[in-house]
C-alpha cells in the first residue's frame, strides 16, 4: 500500500517538534499533545497497555481520566469537546473495550461531535484468526463513524492521527476511530517532525458558497410576509452565535431552535420563539405550517421535528443552510439550498437582507405562547397539586444559575422538560443526545462537560431510569473529583414510554414500572454528598446546597409519578396538529 | 398540453419511477472502503444490482461502477451519501440513455453437443459469441453486451446441456464525460482548515476545579 502520505495529504505548516526515536505509543501521544490535547477518558486492557505504559511517563502533559465503562469514556469525551468545541478522546482496549464504545460513536455520529478514538488491536500477525480479545472494530464501527483505520505499521502513526484529528473537526464534525495493533504500539522508528492536516484532497469539508444562491435567498426573505427561521447546532459548531444573532436582529424574523441549537442565541432574546417540534412550543410548530418562507439554518429537518413530512411546510418556500450537502433535499424539499459554512455564509446574507420588523407575524408567536402559558407551562412551573413537577424543578434551579449553568441531560422526559424551561445566557450549555436518545449518556457526558469547561457550574439533570444505566461513573466522580452536581429526577417510571402507553396504548403499562436503589446511600458509598426531597418546601434550600457545595453532590426529588409532558405532536400527525393536552 | 399530463418514459431526467441508474464512483483506493460505500445501500434496504471496482483513467484513483434500480429521489440522496465519505472524490449517476455500458458473459458448454447439433453453432453465430477454450469435453464461450442479450443465450443455449453461465458486473462510461482529470486539479487545490474557538479556562483545570 503506498502511505497516506504519498497519496492524499499535503504537508502544511513545519512543525518546531524534532525528529523523534521512539515508540509508536510514545509518538502517538505526542501527536495528541501537538494537536493540543489535555485530557483523555479512557480505560486500559491488554491490547492497549503499550499506549498506557507510556501514558506512564507523559502524566505532566495529559491528564487520563480513568472511567468505569468504555461507554462512560466515550460520552464523557462526548460532554468535553461539546462544552469546549475542541475534539473529544477516548481510549480503550480491543474486544469488548473496543464494542463498548459503539453506543457512543453512534451517538457522536448523529451530533456531529468531534472525537478521536484511539482502540488496541492484538498485534497484526494474529488479525483474523479470532485471537483473545480480537474483534473486528473497523467494519462494527464504520456506519458510526465519519472516518477510521487501522494503523499496523507505526510509521503511520503521525500522518493518520493528523488526518483523524482534521477530519474530526473540519466541515460537519464527527467522531473518528484509530484502531492501533500491539506491534505497532511497541514498534520503535525514528519519526518525522509531526504536521498538522489542513487537507485531504478526497474530502471536501467545506463546500464552495456560491454567492449566487445566497443572493436567490436574500430575494425570497426581503419578500416574504411571515419568515421563521429554525436552527440547529450549526450554528454552534460553526462558532456563528454573533454572525446568526445579526442576521435574525437585522431582519427582525423570529428563530425557533432543535435541541441541538439551544442556546446559540439566550432564551430571553425577544426573537427566540422557543423549541421546535415533538414536545416543541405550541407556536413554532403550528406556525410552521403558516410561514411563507422557511429558513433552516444548521438543522437537519429530523423527524422529530417535521413530525408528517406530507403536511410540513408545504405553503412555504424553503431555504436551507447546511455545511453538509447531502442535509439539503434529505428530508424537506428547498427552494435555495447555500452549501456553507454558515460563519461564511450568514454575514453574507445578513448584508443583502433588507432591515425589517415583523411585528404582527412576532406577535402571532406570542399569542400562542399565552396560550401555551396558560394551559401548559403555568400549572409545570407552578403547580397547584401537592406533587412536584419536573418544571418547577427547572423553574427554581433557573433562578438559582441564573442561566448560567451547563445543563447536561439524559434521555426521555426530564429531558424535554429541561430543553423547555432551562435557561440559557450562554451557547455550548446545553449537552443532550439529541439524535440517537441515549439513556445513561447524562452521567458520564456531564463529567466529560465539567472537564471541557472547569469554571462553569455543571448540572446533570437524570431520570431514574436513565441513571441506573450508567450509574458506575459515579466511582470516576469519586476518584478524579469532577464538580458535577448530579439531579435526578426520580418519577417512579420510566416515564416517556408510560406516556407513550398512556396515550397510545390504552393505559397498559408494559414493563415501565422502574424500581431505584437508595440514590443518596448509592452516592454517599462513593463518598459523594447527596440529599433526598419530596417536599416543595424544601426543594430550594435543596437546590442552594446542591450548588453551592464544593464538590460534587447528588440530589433526588421525587416528583409525579403520572405526569406528561406537553404539548405534544403524536407520531404521524402534522406539527399543526399539536396537542397541549 | 399541460406538464402534468406528460407521461415521462424511463431514461428521462423527471421520470418518477424506479429505473436503472448506473452510479459512478470515483474514490481512493483504500481497504474499507467498499464496504463504506456498500452499507450506505443496505442501510436503506436497497439491493446493488452490480458492482465492479477498476482503475479508473487516473493512477491511484479508483473506479466503482454500482447499477441499481431505484427512482432518481432516492438515487441522488444515494450518491450525495455516498459522496460524503472521506475518501470518495466523486460521484455521478446517471440513466441508461446517458452511459454506453457492456457487460461480459461466459457460458460452458458440451463440446459434443455444439459439434453434433447445428442449431447451437447457429446460436453461438447469431450472439455473436466467441470461443474463449476449446476442449475435448466441454467449451467455453464468451459474449459481450447487455444483461438482455447475454440472457437470450442462456435461455436458448438451456436445452443444449448448459454446463456454467457467469455474468460480470456493468462497466459503464459517462457519454458526456470528459474524464476526471481536471476535476482532479480542483480537488488538489490547497484549502486549509480552520482552527476553531477553544475555552481560554481549559489549561486552567487545576485552579478552578473541586478535587
Amino acid at each position: 500500500m503506498e502511505t497516506l502520505q504519498d497519496t492524499e495529504t499535503k504537508k502544511a505548516t513545519t512543525s518546531s517538534s524534532p525528529t523523534f526515536k521512539g515508540s509508536g505509543s510514545q509518538m502517538l501521544l505526542n501527536c495528541l499533545i501537538e494537536e493540543g490535547v489535555s485530557t483523555i477518558f479512557g480505560y486500559p486492557g491488554g491490547a492497549i497497555m503499550p499506549i498506557y505504559d507510556a501514558l506512564y511517563d507523559y502524566a505532566d502533559k495529559l491528564q487520563h481520566i480513568l472511567v468505569r465503562h468504555e461507554q462512560g469514556g466515550i460520552h464523557a469525551a462526548q460532554g468535553y469537546a461539546r462544552t469546549s468545541g475542541k475534539v473529544g478522546i477516548a481510549f480503550a482496549t480491543s474486544g469488548p473495550g473496543a464494542t463498548n464504545l459503539v453506543t457512543g460513536l453512534a451517538d457522536a455520529q448523529i451530533d456531529s461531535t468531534p472525537l478521536v478514538c484511539i482502540t488496541g488491536q492484538v498485534f497484526a500477525h494474529l488479525l483474523g484468526t479470532d485471537a483473545f480479545q480480537e474483534t473486528d472494530v473497523i467494519n462494527i464501527t464504520t456506519p458510526v463513524t465519519k472516518w477510521n483505520y487501522q494503523i499496523t505499521d507505526a510509521k503511520e502513526i503521525p500522518e493518520v492521527l493528523a488526518k483523524a484529528f482534521y477530519i474530526a473537526k473540519s466541515g460537519r464534525p464527527g467522531p473518528v476511530l484509530i484502531d492501533i495493533t500491539k506491534n505497532a504500539q511497541l514498534q520503535i522508528e525514528e519519526f518525522e517532525a509531526y504536521v498538522k492536516c489542513n487537507h485531504i484532497r478526497s474530502y471536501r469539508p467545506k463546500p464552495k458558497v456560491r454567492v449566487e444562491f445566497i443572493e436567490e435567498a436574500a430575494k425570497l426573505i426581503n419578500n416574504a410576509k411571515k419568515p421563521f427561521v429554525l436552527f440547529g447546532q450549526g450554528v454552534i459548531l460553526g462558532g456563528a452565535e454573533k454572525e446568526f444573532k445579526a442576521f435574525i436582529e437585522k431582519t427582525g424574523i423570529p428563530a425557533a431552535w432543535t435541541i441541538m441549537g439551544e442556546g446559540a442565541i439566550p432564551t430571553d432574546h425577544p426573537l427566540n420563539v422557543g423549541m421546535l417540534g415533538m414536545h416543541g412550543n405550541y407556536g413554532p410548530n403550528v406556525l410552521t405550517n403558516e410561514c411563507d418562507v422557511l429558513i433552516a439554518i444548521g438543522m437537519r429537518f429530523d423527524d422529530r421535528v417535521t413530525g408528517r413530512l406530507d403536511k410540513y411546510a408545504k405553503q412555504a418556500k424553503v431555504v436551507h443552510l447546511d455545511i453538509d450537502p447531502a442535509e439539503i433535499d434529505k428530508n424537506v424539499k428547498a427552494e435555495v439550498g447555500i452549501w456553507g459554512d454558515c460563519k461564511e455564509t450568514l454575514p453574507i446574507l445578513t448584508n443583502l437582507v433588507k432591515e425589517n420588523k415583523h411585528e404582527a407575524w412576532v406577535a402571532l408567536f406570542r399569542d400562542y405562547n399565552q396560550q401555551e402559558i396558560d394551559q401548559v407551562i403555568t400549572p409545570e412551573l407552578y403547580p397547584s397539586g401537592e406533587e412536584m413537577t419536573m418544571g418547577e424543578v427547572l423553574r427554581t434551579l433557573n433562578e438559582l444559575t441564573g442561566g448560567d449553568a451547563v445543563i447536561v441531560t439524559d434521555v426521555g422526559q426530564h429531558q424535554m422538560v429541561a430543553c423547555r424551561y432551562a435557561k440559557f445566557n450562554k451557547t455550548r450549555s446545553n449537552v443532550t443526545s439529541g439524535g440517537l436518545g441515549t439513556m445513561g449518556f447524562g452521567l458520564p457526558a456531564a463529567i466529560g462537560a465539567k472537564y471541557g469547561a472547569p469554571e462553569r457550574t455543571v448540572v446533570a439533570i437524570i431520570g431514574d431510569g436513565g441513571f441506573q444505566m450508567t450509574p458506575q461513573e459515579l466511582g470516576t466522580i469519586m476518584q478524579f473529583g469532577a464538580a458535577v452536581k448530579i439531579l435526578i429526577l426520580n418519577n417512579q417510571f420510566l416515564g416517556m414510554v408510560r406516556q407513550w402507553q398512556q396515550l397510545f396504548h390504552d393505559k397498559r403499562y408494559s414493563f415501565v414500572n422502574i424500581t431505584s436503589p437508595d440514590f443518596v446511600a448509592l452516592a454517599k458509598s462513593y463518598y459523594i454528598e447527596a440529599s433526598k426531597v419530596d417536599q416543595r418546601a424544601e426543594l430550594k434550600k435543596a437546590l442552594e446546597t446542591m450548588i453551592n457545595h464544593e464538590g460534587s453532590y447528588l440530589l433526588e426529588v421525587m416528583v409525579g409519578k403520572e405526569n406528561n409532558v406537553f404539548p405534544m405532536v403524536p407520531q404521524g400527525c402534522s406539527v399543526s396538529e399539536i396537542r397541549l393536552k | 398540453m399541460s406538464n402534468d399530463t406528460i407521461k415521462y418514459i424511463p431514461g428521462d431526467a423527471n421520470y418518477e419511477g424506479k429505473q436503472d441508474f448506473t452510479i459512478t464512483v470515483y474514490a481512493e483506493d483504500r481497504v474499507g472502503l467498499l464496504n463504506r460505500i456498500s452499507i450506505i445501500f443496505s442501510k436503506r434496504k436497497i439491493n446493488i444490482d452490480s458492482l465492479n471496482t477498476s482503475p479508473s483513467e487516473i493512477a491511484g484513483i479508483h473506479r466503482f461502477t454500482i447499477l441499481i434500480n431505484e427512482s432518481h429521489e432516492v438515487v441522488r440522496k444515494l450518491a450525495r451519501q455516498i459522496e460524503k465519505q472521506v475518501e470518495v472524490l466523486k460521484v455521478y449517476f446517471n440513466t441508461d440513455s446517458e452511459v454506453i455500458w457492456q457487460e461480459l458473459a461466459l457460458y460452458k458448454v458440451s463440446t459434443e453437443e455444439i459439434t453434433e447439433k447445428v442449431t447451437v453453432e447457429r446460436l453461438l453465430r447469431q450472439y455473436g459469441a466467441t470461443a474463449v477454450v476449446i476442449r475435448k469435453d466441454y467449451t467455453v464461450f464468451s459474449v459481450t453486451g447487455h444483461k438482455e442479450e447475454t440472457d437470450a443465450l442462456v435461455k436458448a443455449l438451456e436445452p443444449y446441456d448448459l454446463i456454467e453461465f457467469v455474468r460480470s458486473a456493468r462497466v459503464a462510461i459517462i457519454k458526456d464525460s470528459a474524464g476526471f482529470h481536471e476535476k482532479l486539479k480542483e480537488f488538489e487545490a490547497e484549502e486549509p482548515g480552520e482552527e476553531r474557538v477553544e475555552n481560554e479556562f481549559l489549561d486552567k483545570g487545576d485552579k478552578i476545579f473541586t478535587m
